[in-house]
């Protein structure tokens, strides 16, 4: 029984591949926008502002990057969970729930798919962002920012599982983003600093985990950052967990 | 040795009672049909049987295992094909094969002969490489049905297996069905409202309705119940037409439904003109259309229920849409 369950992992994770090498128009879909952002808005405020506690000015472009980046990975990961939604809607997850595989097997396999997926369009965007300008002031956190992509991609990809095995089917699916994941992300501080933010909306943004990941992107790939990097570790950690028990719990009670 | 054993199960959802008391065995190697209008809890009784639902009430076993108890030993042990398709129509029909056989735990050996067994045996081997997108419903189908076999289940499950699909398609489909019968030594149990279907493929078929089962037997033994001819006439006024029929010695059973009134008699052939006969005495009613047939399984259901499959459906849809 404990391979079939080491076998399920493989073979979520396996169709989430080929699904994704398969749809080319998912692919560019998913960085267009992230394209879009670091363009405009890179270009647009080209001219350098001085971050709060910073006596040098910084480049805007340097500093939306990361925040780019956590932003692709919030969606590419929520989208990666709620995907069940999808399932359920085109009748394959029946398939999946007759199966003699335990349910949390299932969930791990999806978050390997959706992980993998989501590091790759992160890489992508760095590579993108490099021959747009983009300085890596250091190089060594590379391997650093790679952490709090997996960290955040685990996490939202545990709390989509999480929603879509609440919802009954995909018409509630614009709600969702509209009032949950879009806050998330606007109140993640990826375009400003959340430090320039009025006390009760930073309260907002201080629950937001995404917020810790955007900060710890920023800590690693150009050395500034609100927190220290370490909290936005343990807290990313924290919720990453949390979700994918939330999400696990919740998936393995759905009836089919 | 019985497949499926059923003792008592009972089924509520929300306060409305979906499977109602079913009791039934299936012996190992039979293809048993649950026949019935949409809505009388054939899907439901699968879903429970297959681990999906838990009942409300009873118990039941397949291959010797517990339903509610030993979940993974069922699931190991039965192939299901849902009413809706359950494929990823963006791979190809080959990796849901490959897909199936690896949550079932098969090795890689075992997987590739499965696979060209099963693909042989729904006649797919040369679709196998194409994406399932491009599949027609009845190609569908038969990768599902292919897939429900790829772990050697004992027991098969087909929920509706030929809803939607046009005629050509269906009576390949019951080919298959009954050739995987033959040669995997396969239970076969399966739902339906084609009164056909379940004739055709069915050694013995249990007729459900409201969550009942109503008759459970062979085919034959069914349609022998009734006997003799179904003579099915269209008259006005019906009401008149009724009450005269019924008086006639001859006729065995009398049934009401919808614009028509179903007489059971024997050699039918020599009682139309009887019949016809009385139209012109009497001038009580007229005779509008006179239809004669052996019985099928769709006067059994008419029988036990009092009307026929298209009408029970048809009210009901009615209610839904209250």
């Amino acid at each position: 029984m404990k391979s079939n369950n080491l076998q399920a992992i493989y073979i979520m994770w396996l169709r989430e591949m080929k699904r994704f090498l398969r749809s080319k128009s998912r692919v560019i879909g998913s960085l267009m926008v992230p394209f879009f952002f670091l363009l405009f808005m890179g270009f647009g405020f080209k001219s350098g502002f001085i971050l709060p506690g910073m006596t040098q000015e910084t480049n805007y472009l340097d500093f939306l990057v990361p925040g780019i980046i956590g932003m692709a990975m919030l969606f590419t990961s929520t989208f990666a969970g709620i995907s069940v939604l999808w399932d359920r809607e085109f009748g394959f997850l029946k398939e999946i729930m007759v199966a003699p595989v335990r349910r949390s097997a299932v969930v791990l396999g999806r978050i390997a798919g959706g992980v993998t997926t989501g590091l790759i369009q992160g890489i992508l965007i760095l590579i993108i962002s490099l021959f747009m300008g983009f300085q890596l002031i250091n190089p060594f956190g590379l391997v650093l920012a790679f952490l709090f992509m997996f960290l955040i991609s685990v996490g939202f990809i545990g709390f989509g599982v999480a929603i879509a095995s609440k919802m009954k089917d995909i018409h509630g699916f614009s709600l969702i983003m509209q009032f949950i994941i879009f806050p998330i992300f606007i109140l993640s501080g990826a375009f400003f600093p959340i430090t320039n933010l009025p006390g009760w909306l930073r309260l907002l943004s201080y629950i937001d985990p995404l917020t810790y990941g955007v900060d710890g992107l920023r800590a690693s790939l150009i050395n500034f950052s609100q927190f220290p990097i370490f909290l936005d570790l343990i807290l990313l950690f924290i919720f990453g967990f949390l979700m994918v028990i939330l999400g696990t719990y919740l998936f393995a009670k759905m009836e089919a | 040795m019985s497949d499926i054993e059923i003792k008592n199960l009972i089924k509520d959802f929300n306060g409305l009672r979906a499977v109602n008391n079913i009791s039934l065995e299936v012996k190992e190697g039979e293809i048993f049909g649950l026949l019935g209008p949409n809505g009388a809890g054939k899907t439901t009784t699968i879903k429970m049987l297959a681990t999906l639902l838990k009942p409300t009430k009873g118990e039941a076993k397949v291959c010797g295992f517990d339903i509610l108890r030993q979940k993974d030993e069922v699931r190991n042990s039965i192939g299901i094909v849902f009413q809706e398709p359950a494929l990823d129509n963006r791979l190809t029909g080959r990796e849901n094969l490959d897909f199936h056989a690896r949550l079932y735990g098969l090795n890689k050996e075992t997987r590739q002969k499965r696979m060209k067994e099963v693909l042989n045996l729904v006649g797919l081997e040369n679709k196998a490489n194409v994406l399932v997108i491009n599949y027609s419903g009845g190609m569908q189908r038969r990768l599902e049905i292919a897939r429900g076999l790829m772990h050697y289940p004992k027991v098969l499950f087909l929920d509706e297996p030929t809803l939607g699909l046009d005629p050509q398609t269906r009576h390949h489909i019951w080919d298959y069905i009954i050739k995987l019968n033959q040669k995997e030594k396969i239970t076969i149990i399966l739902t339906t409202h084609y009164m056909e279907e379940a004739d055709y493929l069915c050694q013995r078929v249990g007729i459900i309705d409201f969550g009942k089962i109503v008759a459970l037997d062979t085919p034959q033994n069914l349609k022998n119940i009734l006997g003799g001819d179904v003579i099915s006439i269209e008259a006005v006024p019906q009401k008149r037409a009724f009450e005269i029929f019924k008086k006639l010695s001859w006729v065995k059973r009398i049934k009401q439904h919808s614009g028509f009134i179903n007489l059971n008699v024997e050699r039918g052939e020599n009682k139309i003109p009887l019949l016809m006969k009385i139209d012109q005495k009497e001038e009580a009613f007229k005779v509008k259309t006179v239809n004669l047939r052996k019985p099928t399984l769709e006067d059994v259901f008419l029988h036990f229920t009092g009307k026929t499959i298209r009408e029970t459906e048809a009210s009901r849809s009615e209610k839904n849409k209250r």
